[in-house]
């Protein structure tokens, strides 16, 4: 492997890292989008969640 | 560069890109002032806001303002990148591909609309997805590269957080929340005025018609001291239809002094001094726009307090 290849290969390492930070950090938005969703759900029912027509 | 298996691993544009890189589109600092805003329109706001729902439109105002800010930087990346001082910005320096940027304030921009209707009404839903189209379309694309009135007409979109916050609690638009708007709308010209001064060179290479590269420094000079006069006058306002009281009053008295004598000031110097004016000019509005909505807030947590104690 030429000086070339081997700074390519570096690069290439260093680019998958990024993209798995990337990857993680979409993931963990799709859940904090999730639990805020869930959050707001109960927040804006209130004590009325537990009132039904029966 | 291909590999004998057959894949291309040379890492692209995309890869390089880093979450800070990501961050950095939705102009964190300007974030800050709009958060800021957002939160005290939310509390001086006559009626109460459950604190998460609260937190949520607040959350939802800065990812708004975040989204707009990369698409702002998705369009003008072109200038950007001639301008010392946005020359590092993700999309200039090669480290985000413009596709990317437009994509995610695409995103961004429809996910923090809805959320923020869902959360708490559609008034609020509204004036942000407005306020993101104004900042995005009407001064990004239309005014900032055809007029030197362009930061006059979209310092709106910088003026609304206020109003959306308290319209995330009211659901309405009052003459209050209107002055809140014209305080941050009256600010935008002698802020952006004041550094375009300074950095007069940068907007000419950019090709940016701001005032001073298209009317001179002498007209930019007048015009920022009759918009201080509009300030400090429209910054009396909200002791005017009692939504502040005396520790806001004093504090737009003396902040506005001060606004005032720096803008004569300037107007009276030239050369390499005039620069000098128009840099300490610049500083002092960030101050004077943060230490006036700190006096709101602290005249209506003293009201609150007051209230509470009788």
């Amino acid at each position: 492997m030429n000086m070339k290849d081997e700074k390519a290969m570096i690069s290439h390492d260093i680019a998958r890292k990024r993209q798995r930070r990337r990857s993680i950090a979409i993931g963990l938005s799709l859940a904090a989008l999730v639990l805020l969703f869930y959050v707001i759900t109960v927040v804006k029912l209130g004590p009325a969640v537990l009132v039904r027509a029966i | 560069m291909v590999y004998m298996d057959g894949h291309d691993r040379t890492a692209s544009i995309a890869d390089e890109a880093r979450i800070e890189d990501y961050f950095a589109l939705l102009k964190p600092r300007v974030m800050s002032l709009v958060v800021f805003t957002a939160f005290v329109g939310l509390i001086v706001a006559p009626q109460a806001i459950h604190p998460v729902l609260g937190f949520v439109a607040i959350l939802c105002i800065a990812i708004g303002a975040g989204a707009s800010g990369a698409l702002n930087m998705w369009y003008d990346s072109d200038i950007d990148a001639v301008m010392s001082r946005t020359i590092n910005r993700p999309i200039p320096s090669g480290r985000v591909p413009r596709e990317e940027a437009f994509a995610f304030g695409m995103t961004l921009s429809a996910f923090s609309v809805i959320t923020l209707g869902l959360a708490t009404n559609w008034v609020a839903a509204g004036l942000l997805a407005f306020t993101i189209f104004f900042y995005a379309v009407v001064y990004t694309v239309w005014l900032k590269r055809s007029t030197p009135q362009n930061i006059v007409i979209g310092g709106a979109a910088g003026a609304f957080p206020p109003m959306i916050g308290w319209a995330a609690v009211t659901g309405t638009v009052s003459i209050d929340a209107l002055i809140l708007f014209m305080i941050i709308f009256l600010w935008t010209p002698p802020h952006f005025w004041a550094l375009a001064l300074y950095k007069k060179g940068d907007y000419e290479a950019a090709g940016i018609p701001m005032l001073p590269n298209v009317a001179g420094e002498r007209v930019t000079q007048n015009q920022i001291v009759v918009y201080t006069v509009l300030l400090c006058a429209t910054a009396f306002g909200p002791v005017l239809t009692g939504l502040a009281g005396m520790v806001y009053g004093l504090a737009a008295a003396v902040l506005g002094a001060g606004f005032a004598i720096l803008a004569v000031r300037l107007r009276m110097a030239e050369g390499v001094e005039m620069k000098r004016r128009a840099r300490v000019l610049f500083t002092y509005s960030l101050g004077y726009l943060f230490v006036l909505f700190v006096a709101l807030l602290a005249d209506s947590g003293l009201a609150f307090w007051l209230g509470a104690a009788q």
